[in-house]
């Protein structure tokens, strides 16, 4: 074994020369950010010239974080509430019937994720400005269910098909109204399904851009769009104090990735949903 | 059940419809179908009406004062100049590298991990990072200096152009690119390859008769996504690109008219054509798909 791994052919040696070329500078454009945002000035040359903690601190009362990081959750929390309760009876039903128009219902709900949000999200904008409901909290919330609910839809149906219908059948053998049959028999299997599916649409909203610039206001800003509108009203922000915000997000980001994984494994989701 | 009830005359036609599938479970689909009709597909006829009534120049007005100015009009090929080779890219380097990681090996998973982790970086940090570390005076343009492939005072061009947003459009790209070609892949059984090494097929006779055709349709779905989130770049062509100039893509245009200009028939007339592209280059995808096997691949679960 150790004695093959020494003989790779030419080609493998290319491969992993690409993933680490990849990697590299990967790591070198996080690092410059993250060495940045603890550094003091840094305009040329290979490190900054000093190193401190207060940029943290400055982007955090410069650009109001407490209160966005409490709109940003309030609208990631609403989106996976209000996606689920709509998603997951949906699935249900798409899971477990036949019936004529199918196919336009499938199409229906695959539409918003092959549309760009942009493409989208400029006639929604344009509406939501109509019904005076652009700039507040339940405009980014209405923009935002547009791809969470279809997403939704389509992690849990092929969840929903491995759950076997004689467990239904079962129960109303037994004389279980419809209301103990969803109570005690679905909700307890479709649990680890609607975590997985409510972890992985708080993730997409929490990194949602282009619906959430669109329609948001300044006080219904999530911390993406607050970090870019940061970075183009530059002029009176230092580089540092960006880079540190920027640095929050990605950690936030990265701690909500952790969790998704513990809870789903991203091969399986696409590899189950092909059957 | 069918037999009973084809004996009685003329079944009720709860029974009838729900042998068609047709039950009181679907009324369970009716708030879904509500909130995309209202949200996705109303707002989008409303804004295709919309399109159609621009402050002048008749019902056509706005289509074609987007395709005869040509700096609008050329955003359509600075999208697809950006797009294509990202995607052509992603997918292109995922395939063999993923074909080198079917295996097990030591340390594979923390491999995974780290190719997976640039999906947390974000736009801004990635954008932020490129600007620093491809600059003038970046990481990037040292070592090529300290290596004596570029001059002391002529650093690459890199950032503020065409190459800093096809950057940032791999690094935020290629991690799911390759996620879904890696399960892709791993989908595919390797009882299938072994079989045709007993017949004396070689690596490359095995991945050009076996494993390539059956991964091609996963490959063009891998496409079609990645496709999808090159064609609709927006934050980092703002960001690392030159918005005004190179990098003028199609939704830059239709964010500005809608949203700056407050012209909003263009604005949507501008995301409808964006819309039509990006549908065409699916259907495309989609028909070269259908030509191909898309039966089973022997998954391994």
């Amino acid at each position: 074994m150790r004695a093959k791994a020494l003989t790779l052919r030419p080609g493998a040696w290319l491969v992993w020369a690409l993933v680490a070329f990849f990697m590299v500078n990967v790591l070198g454009v996080i690092g410059a950010v993250v060495l940045d945002s603890f550094g003091t000035t840094w305009f040329r040359g290979w490190t900054p010239s000093g190193y401190t903690g207060s940029n943290y601190s400055a982007a955090w009362n410069e650009f109001d974080l407490g209160q966005v990081m409490t709109v940003t959750f309030e609208i990631t929390f609403l989106v996976v509430g209000l996606s689920l309760l709509v998603g997951v009876p949906a699935a249900y039903a798409l899971a477990r019937r036949d019936f004529p128009g199918k196919r336009a219902v499938m199409l229906l709900f695959v539409l918003p994720i092959l549309v760009p949000p942009i493409a989208y999200g400029i006639p929604l904008a344009t509406v939501l400005y109509k019904f005076h409901m652009a700039g507040s909290l339940t405009g980014v919330v209405l923009a935002n269910l547009v791809p969470s609910v279809p997403f939704v839809v389509y992690t849990m149906t092929p969840f929903i098909e491995q759950i076997d219908p004689r467990l239904e059948q079962a129960a109303r053998m037994c004389g279980a109204p419809t209301r103990s049959v969803l109570g005690r028999i679905i909700a307890p299997l479709l649990l680890p399904g609607m975590l997985a599916a409510g972890i992985l649409v708080l993730v997409r909203t929490f990194g949602m851009f282009e619906l959430t610039f669109l329609t948001s206001g300044p006080t219904s800003q999530t911390l993406v769009v607050s970090l870019f509108s940061a970075v183009f009203s530059a002029g009176i922000r230092s580089a540092q104090s960006i880079d540190a915000m920027a640095v929050i997000y990605t950690g936030s980001m990265l701690v909500l990735l952790l969790v998704a994984l513990r809870f789903v494994n991203p091969t399986q989701l696409v590899a189950r949903s092909r059957d | 059940m069918t037999s009973l009830t084809a004996a009685a005359p003329r079944p009720a036609l709860r029974h009838r419809l729900a042998e068609r599938g047709i039950d009181r479970t679907l009324l369970l689909m009716l708030p879904g179908i509500v909130a995309i009709a209202a949200l996705f597909c109303y707002p989008f006829v409303y804004g295709l009406g919309l399109s159609f009534q621009p402050a002048k120049g008749g019902v056509l007005g706005a289509y074609r004062a987007f395709f005869s100015d040509s700096f609008s009009a050329g955003t359509i090929g600075t999208t697809f100049g950006l797009a294509i080779p990202s995607s052509l890219i992603n997918v292109g380097l995922s395939v063999p590298i993923s074909y080198r990681m079917r295996g097990d090996f030591r340390g594979k998973r923390l491999l995974l991990a780290l190719l997976v982790v640039p999906i947390t970086l974000g736009t801004v940090l990635t954008a932020e990072g490129i600007l620093e570390f491809f600059g003038p005076v970046g990481w990037f343009n040292l070592t090529l200096q300290k290596l004596g492939l570029v001059g002391a005072g002529h650093p690459l061009k890199l950032i503020n152009d065409y190459w800093g947003v096809l950057f940032s459009l791999i690094i935020s790209g290629f991690p799911f690119a390759f996620l879904l070609t890696h399960s892709y892949l791993s989908g595919i059984h390797p009882a299938l390859e072994k079989a045709a090494a007993t017949l004396g097929a070689g690596w490359w006779q095995r991945f050009r008769f076996i494993t390539f055709p059956l991964l091609l349709p996963g490959l063009l779905t891998t496409f079609c996504l990645t496709f999808v989130l090159s064609f609709s770049v927006f934050p980092s062509a703002m960001m690392v690109g030159d918005p005004d100039g190179k990098t003028h893509v199609i939704s830059i245009e239709a964010y500005e008219q809608a949203l700056q200009n407050f012209d909003y028939p263009q604005g949507c007339a501008d995301a409808m054509v964006m819309t039509g592209l990006m549908l065409a280059v699916i259907g495309l995808a989609m028909g070269v798909r259908a030509l191909f096997y898309t039966g089973s691949t022997g998954g391994k679960g």
